[in-house]
């Protein structure tokens, strides 16, 4: 079992705090589902655990099973298990989305011990068959031109062949019809399961009816506010954010505002 | 202010060398008038880069011995690895100032296509040659480049396609540099008759790290009505050349000239590429990569210039600075009166690798007809932060993921490089030039 730990983490961007000390410890079989509304500080969470280059973590901590993630570069992050599925993946010309897969697997290798060609387009189409992707996906360049459900599951994508130990999915759900919300749950579900722990951020309950969660967490003025089980999601769809801000006096519960 | 040309040929030289490669007396006239012309002819103005102090007189001779190659397996191993020998069938090489070797398959003799050196091709093939050579395309008096050239031509390639014929397999050309002390006075002719169809690729391998001399370089395109030409280039040259290179088309009717073009000098350079779109509905698509290090000092500057009406002209160009290199990227299309319908399209990227690095891309249009289309885009940066991060959220090292993204900024032009020994040649100078 892997576990990745977070401790009282404070982040800034451009000198302005966002997160004002998150505590979360995620474990591996477990799926967390971190909700809130707009601004609350949610996305700089996944951003930060990343290691994206305009989020400074000013305190706190990050372990992934006892090892300092916060002192590891990005692809090093990426190398000991974690995975961010972002909400806006940048567009890369020139560069195919298999050459990119085959790339990003290999770097998991040691030199010599590549993965061999067939394996890897064996293993692509079958995933990209999986997600209901058009198999010319892996010749074109990488999100270039992709419509943003297009993108999306090319994330999902990455995530199924990269097989990390943490995913952490950054509204993965925004922008998709309920077909391809239906083929991205149900990726995500595929790794569901003994080395595979994931973090979702949503600000819809949506995505939790096919994703059932094993801990939901509230997020409000950057702090984890609220934690509970599944039915914590669907008290949230049925009652809205307001009876928590009452339950906790916020007034404004983004970031910046305090009680 | 005058520039003196301290040329150590003289009048003599020029005449004797002529005459020894028993030249048709309408060149050795063009090289004597050209001669004389030295004098008062200036250099060229390329837009934002000055010149005036840079040598494009002095060199340590005219032309050198090289030996010849019997076979392709005699050729050394780099440019080996540029031949299919299998299905290379048609090709020319020159070694340094030397015609080297020389392979046309019997079917395109056959049909009346000719693929030899510049000399032979005017002994054998005079009135085509003088027809064509620095008549439509470049002129002899343009500047003190163009008439220096044709004064000490000391070597190139003649291609023709007879009217109807479609070369299916490309053509190619390799100029072997491999001796510091020569310098490079080639000239590419290239004419393809009414509907015929041929690919051609040359390219320009230095094989040692220094040269002395000069290159000035001019290439000639001729595409007739309804024909359709590629036209690719690698250009490696060594550092301590001066590089002038001209390459020009003109298109006929209907015709259809594509230029790829892989700039990859360690010289200071200064290239022309220019398309003259003469006939109606005829098109030039012109793609280039730059790949600057050093202290290089390069300007290109690209013109597509529609005379004929419904003519469409595209400009692809991206260029990759690093070190201390510094390259203008003029971009210029241009419309003249009565060019109705033309679409004049352009787009230049620069990415700028390190902080002493220059870039300046500048687009330009000039337009005389008020029915026209045109476009432009052009950019100056440095690798996107977000994409490396990205690409490193996967686990890929950032130095891989810089290479990935520098392979896929310029691969648009490599890809339509169509040689597939050149194509790897091309990556491999980039993977090369930008580590």
């Amino acid at each position: 079992m892997s576990t990745l730990v977070i401790k009282d983490l404070h982040v800034a961007i451009d000198g302005k705090e966002i997160l004002k000390g998150v505590n979360l410890t995620i474990n591996t079989n477990e799926i967390h589902a971190v909700m809130g509304p707009n601004g609350t500080g949610k996305s700089t969470l996944a951003s930060a655990i990343m290691g994206h280059p305009k989020y400074e973590v000013t305190s706190g901590s990050i372990e992934l099973d006892g090892e300092n993630v916060l002192e590891m570069a990005v692809d090093e992050r990426a190398k000991a298990g974690l995975f961010l599925g972002m909400q806006y993946p940048s567009e890369i010309t020139g560069v195919t989305n298999a050459d990119f897969l085959r790339s990003a697997i290999n770097s998991r290798r040691e030199e010599g011990d590549e993965i061999s060609l067939m394996k890897f387009i064996r293993e692509l189409d079958k995933k990209m068959e999986f997600l209901e992707m058009d198999l010319d996906m892996a010749q074109r360049y990488l999100n270039e031109g992709f419509s943003g459900g297009e993108k999306k599951r090319n994330e999902i994508l990455q995530l199924m062949m990269l097989k990390p130990k943490f995913a952490i999915l950054d509204e993965i759900d925004s922008g998709l019809d309920i077909d391809a919300l239906k083929v991205v749950s149900s990726g995500i579900n595929e790794m569901r399961g003994e080395g595979f722990g994931s973090l979702i951020i949503t600000h819809y309950q949506r995505l939790l009816d096919y994703i059932t969660p094993d801990h939901v967490h509230i997020m409000m003025q950057g702090r984890i506010v609220k934690s509970g089980g599944a039915e914590l999601a669907h008290k949230l769809e049925a009652e809205g954010y307001e009876w928590i801000k009452e339950e906790l006096g916020i007034e404004d519960e983004t970031v910046g505002q305090e009680a | 202010m005058t520039v003196e040309t301290k040329l150590a040929l003289t009048e003599q030289d020029i005449r004797s060398f002529s005459e020894g490669k028993q030249e048709p007396t309408w060149m050795t006239d063009l090289r004597l008038q050209a001669f004389g012309e030295l004098e008062t002819l200036s250099l060229p103005k390329p837009d934002k880069t000055k010149i005036i102090n840079w040598n494009f007189t002095e060199f340590p001779t005219h032309t050198v011995e090289s030996s010849v190659f019997a076979s392709l397996d005699e050729l050394p191993e780099e440019v080996k690895v540029l031949v299919n020998a299998e299905e290379q069938k048609n090709i020319y090489i020159q070694h340094n100032n030397t015609p080297a070797f020389v392979s046309l398959s019997e079917d395109l003799k056959a049909k009346g296509v000719i693929l030899t050196d510049i000399y032979t091709a005017m002994r054998e093939h005079s009135e085509l040659v003088q027809k064509y050579f620095m008549t439509d395309g470049v002129k002899v008096h343009e500047h003190k480049l163009t008439a220096l050239h044709a004064a000490l031509l000391n070597g190139g390639v003649f291609v023709y396609v007879p009217k109807n014929v479609i070369v299916e397999a490309p053509i190619q050309v390799i100029y072997l540099h491999d001796d510091q002390t020569a310098s490079l006075f080639n000239h590419t002719l290239l004419v393809a008759e009414q509907n015929s169809v041929v690919t051609y690729v040359e390219n320009y391998l230095s094989t040692v790290d220094h040269a002395d001399g000069l290159a000035n370089i001019v290439a000639e395109v001729i595409a007739k009505d309804n024909a359709k030409v590629t036209f690719g280039t690698v250009d490696v040259l060594a550092e301590g050349f001066t590089t002038y290179v001209n390459r020009r088309g003109v298109t006929g009717r209907d015709a259809v000239l594509e230029w790829a073009l892989g700039m990859m000098n360690d010289s200071d350079t200064i290239s022309e590429n220019t398309t003259h779109l003469v006939g109606d509905n005829s098109e030039g698509r012109v793609k280039m990569v730059v790949v600057g290090r050093g202290k290089q000092k390069q300007n290109f500057t690209t013109q597509v210039i529609h005379w004929g009406k419904q003519t469409e002209g595209h400009i692809l160009k991206h260029g990759v600075m690093k070190d201390e290199a510094s390259s203008i990227f003029n971009g210029i299309g241009k419309i003249e009166f009565g060019a109705t319908k033309a679409n004049a399209v352009q787009e230049s990227r620069v990415l700028m690798l390190s902080e002493k690095a220059r870039g300046d891309a500048n687009p330009i249009l000039l337009i005389d007809e008020d029915d026209v289309t045109a476009g432009h885009a052009a950019s100056v940066g440095r690798v996107d932060p977000l994409q490396l991060y990205y690409l490193m959220s996967r686990g890929i090292s950032q130095h891989e993921a810089e290479r990935l993204v520098i392979h896929g900024f310029l691969a648009p032009v490599v890809n339509e490089l169509p040689i597939e020994g050149v194509k790897k040649q091309l990556t491999e100078v980039i993977e090369r030039k930008v580590r």
